[in-house]
C-alpha cells in the first residue's frame, strides 16, 4: 500500500481509487438488496401466519439468487408500439439514479465517497429525478395501464416532495450545514428524531410514498393498473426497475437514519467503535417498519393519498418548520448565530 | 365527533399504531401454513383423490362391468367396454377415466356394488402432458394395486356411516 501511495496521488490514481471506493460501496448495497427481497418475504410471511420462501439452501437464504438467475434467462419483449430508445434508458436510468445517490452517503465519520458541502441538496435532488425513469417508463410503454401508472407516479412523487423539502430544512435550521457528515455529527448529544419528532413521522411516511411503497403503492396497484408503469417491462429491464426500487427504499432508511437517527451514533454514546454497525442496524430498522407497514396497511385511493399530502403533511410540515425557527430564534439555539 | 376531536385522533395515529401493534404480534403466532411437499395435513377417510379399481385378496378383479358408473358419470368421464371372458364371467375389455373431465364428485364410488372404483386419498397426480391422464384400466388397476391397504382401511373407516 505504502508503494502505491504516489501512484494514488495522481489524476489517474484519484480515478482508480475513487472507483474502487464506488465498488466498495455499491456491491454490499446489491447484496443488501438481494437479502431485502428475502426479508420482505420472510417477514410478511410470518405476519400472514406463512412460512416464507424456504426451500433453496439452508431457511431458503439462496433465494434471491436463485430470483436473480431466473429474471436474467427471461426473454426481454419490446412491444410493437413502444419507442424503443427511451423504453429500454427508463429502467437504466431509474437503476443509475438510485445507485447515485450513494455517492455522498456517511457510513460513519468521514465514510463518504464525496463528503461534499452540498450533501443533502444532492440527496433531494437525485431522488426526485427518479420520477423521471417512472414517466419514461410509462410514456415509452404505450400501453394505458402503464401510462396511469406513471401520471400516478408523477403526481404522488410531486405531492410528497414538497414536504419532505419542508422537513429537510428544518433539520438544517437545526444543523445548519447541507453536509451529511456534519448532520450527523450535530446529532452527537441527541438524535433529531426526539425534538423534531413530528417532522420524523411527516418525514418517514413521506419517504414511504416517495418509494411507491405501500400502503402508497398506487403507481404499481397491482389490482388495479395490473403493475402501473413497468408493466410491459420483463427479464432484466424488469430486474433494473426492481432493484432501483429496493436500493431506493434502502436509501431512504439511509436518509431516515442519518437525518433523524443519528446516523453512526449509538443510543446514550453506547459504544462509539462500531460506528458503521450502529448506522446499518438503523437503516434495517427502517427497512423493517417499511415492510411491516406493507404487511399492515391497505392502498390509500388516490384522493386520499392526495388530500394527505396537500392537505395535511403540508400545513403540518410548514407550521412545524416555522414553529422550529421560531424556537430556534427564540432560544438563540441557532448553529452559527 | 368534533373537528378537533378527530384531527387529534388522526394526527396522533392511534388507530395506525394499534394496528401495526396488532400485525407485529401475529410475528410470533403459530404459522398456520405446513411445510407442504415434506409435511402434509390430514386426509379424510372420504377424500376423493386419484382413482383405483381394486381387485379381491385372489387376485380376480372386483369390477363386474355394470356400467353403473359409466351411466351416473355427470362428466361423462368413464368409458366401458365390456364381453364375457373365456371363464364365462363378464368382465371390461376397457375401463377408461379421462382425468381432465372428471370431476371427483365420487358418484361413480357410490354407485360402485362392488367397491371396485374408488377414489383413494392420492391427489398428487399431475402430470407434464395430457395424454398422460387419460387413465385406462390398466392404470387404473395399477393404482388399486399400489394404494390397496390405504382404500381397504378407508373403506373400513368409513362404513359405520354408509
Amino acid at each position: 500500500m505504502q508503494a502505491l501511495a504516489p501512484f494514488f496521488a495522481t489524476d489517474a490514481g484519484i480515478l482508480v481509487l475513487t472507483m474502487l471506493k464506488a465498488l466498495a460501496i455499491l456491491v454490499p448495497l446489491l447484496v443488501a438488496v438481494a437479502y431485502l427481497t428475502y426479508a420482505e418475504r420472510k417477514v410478511l410471511a410470518a405476519i400472514q401466519l406463512r412460512k416464507g420462501p424456504n426451500v433453496v439452501g439452508p431457511f431458503g437464504l439462496f433465494q434471491p439468487f436463485a430470483d436473480a438467475i431466473k429474471m436474467v434467462m427471461k426473454e426481454t419483449i419490446i412491444p410493437a408500439g413502444s419507442e424503443r430508445a427511451l423504453f429500454l434508458l427508463a429502467p437504466i436510468l431509474t437503476f443509475a439514479l438510485a445507485m447515485l445517490a450513494w455517492a455522498v452517503v456517511p457510513v460513519a465519520d468521514g465514510w463518504a465517497i464525496a463528503d461534499i458541502n452540498v450533501g443533502l441538496l444532492y440527496l433531494f435532488a437525485i431522488s426526485s429525478l427518479g420520477v423521471y425513469g417512472i414517466i419514461i417508463a410509462g410514456w415509452a410503454s404505450n400501453s394505458k395501464y402503464a401510462f396511469l401508472g406513471a401520471l400516478r407516479s408523477a403526481a404522488q412523487m410531486v405531492s410528497y416532495e414538497v414536504s419532505m423539502g419542508f422537513v429537510l430544512v428544518s433539520v438544517l435550521l437545526c444543523v445548519g450545514s447541507l453536509n451529511l457528515t456534519d448532520i450527523v455529527r450535530a446529532q452527537h448529544h441527541m438524535w433529531f428524531c426526539i425534538p423534531l419528532f413530528p417532522m420524523f413521522v411527516v418525514f418517514f411516511i413521506s419517504t414511504l410514498a416517495e418509494t411507491n411503497r405501500p400502503p402508497f403503492d398506487i403507481p404499481e396497484g397491482e389490482s388495479e393498473i395490473v403493475a402501473g408503469f413497468f408493466v410491459e417491462y420483463s427479464s432484466m429491464s424488469f430486474g433494473l426497475f426492481f432493484l432501483g426500487e429496493y436500493t431506493n427504499m434502502i436509501l431512504m432508511s439511509t436518509m431516515t437514519s442519518i437525518l433523524f437517527l443519528g446516523g453512526w451514533y449509538g443510543p446514550f454514546g453506547l459504544l462509539p467503535q462500531i460506528g458503521p454497525l450502529w448506522f446499518i442496524l438503523k437503516v434495517c430498522a427502517c427497512l423493517f417498519v417499511f415492510i411491516w407497514v406493507r404487511g399492515t396497511f391497505p392502498r390509500y385511493r388516490y384522493d386520499q393519498l392526495m388530500r394527505l399530502g396537500w392537505k395535511v403533511f403540508l400545513p403540518f410540515s410548514l407550521l412545524w418548520l416555522v414553529l422550529t425557527a421560531g424556537a430556534l430564534l427564540a432560544f438563540g439555539w441557532l448553529p452559527h448565530a | 365527533m368534533g373537528f378537533f376531536d378527530r384531527t387529534a385522533r388522526g394526527m396522533l395515529m392511534g388507530e395506525l399504531l394499534s394496528g401495526m401493534a396488532l400485525s407485529f404480534s401475529y410475528i410470533f403466532r403459530r404459522r398456520a401454513t405446513i411445510n407442504y411437499p415434506y409435511e402434509k395435513g390430514p386426509i379424510s377417510p372420504r377424500f376423493k383423490g386419484e382413482h383405483a379399481l381394486r381387485r379381491y385378496p385372489n387376485g380376480e378383479e372386483r369390477c363386474i362391468a355394470c356400467k353403473l358408473c359409466e351411466a351416473i358419470c355427470p362428466a361423462q368421464a368413464i368409458t366401458i367396454e365390456a364381453e364375457p371372458r373365456e371363464d364365462g364371467s363378464r368382465r371390461t375389455t376397457r375401463y377408461d377415466i379421462d382425468m381432465t373431465k372428471c370431476i371427483y364428485c365420487g358418484l361413480c364410488e357410490e354407485a360402485c356394488p362392488v367397491d371396485a372404483i374408488v377414489e383413494g386419498p392420492n391427489f398428487e397426480f399431475a402430470t407434464e402432458t395430457r395424454e398422460e391422464l387419460l387413465y385406462n384400466k390398466e392404470k387404473l388397476l395399477a393404482n388399486g394395486d399400489r394404494w390397496e391397504p390405504e382404500l381397504a382401511r378407508r373403506l373400513e373407516m368409513d362404513a359405520p356411516y354408509r
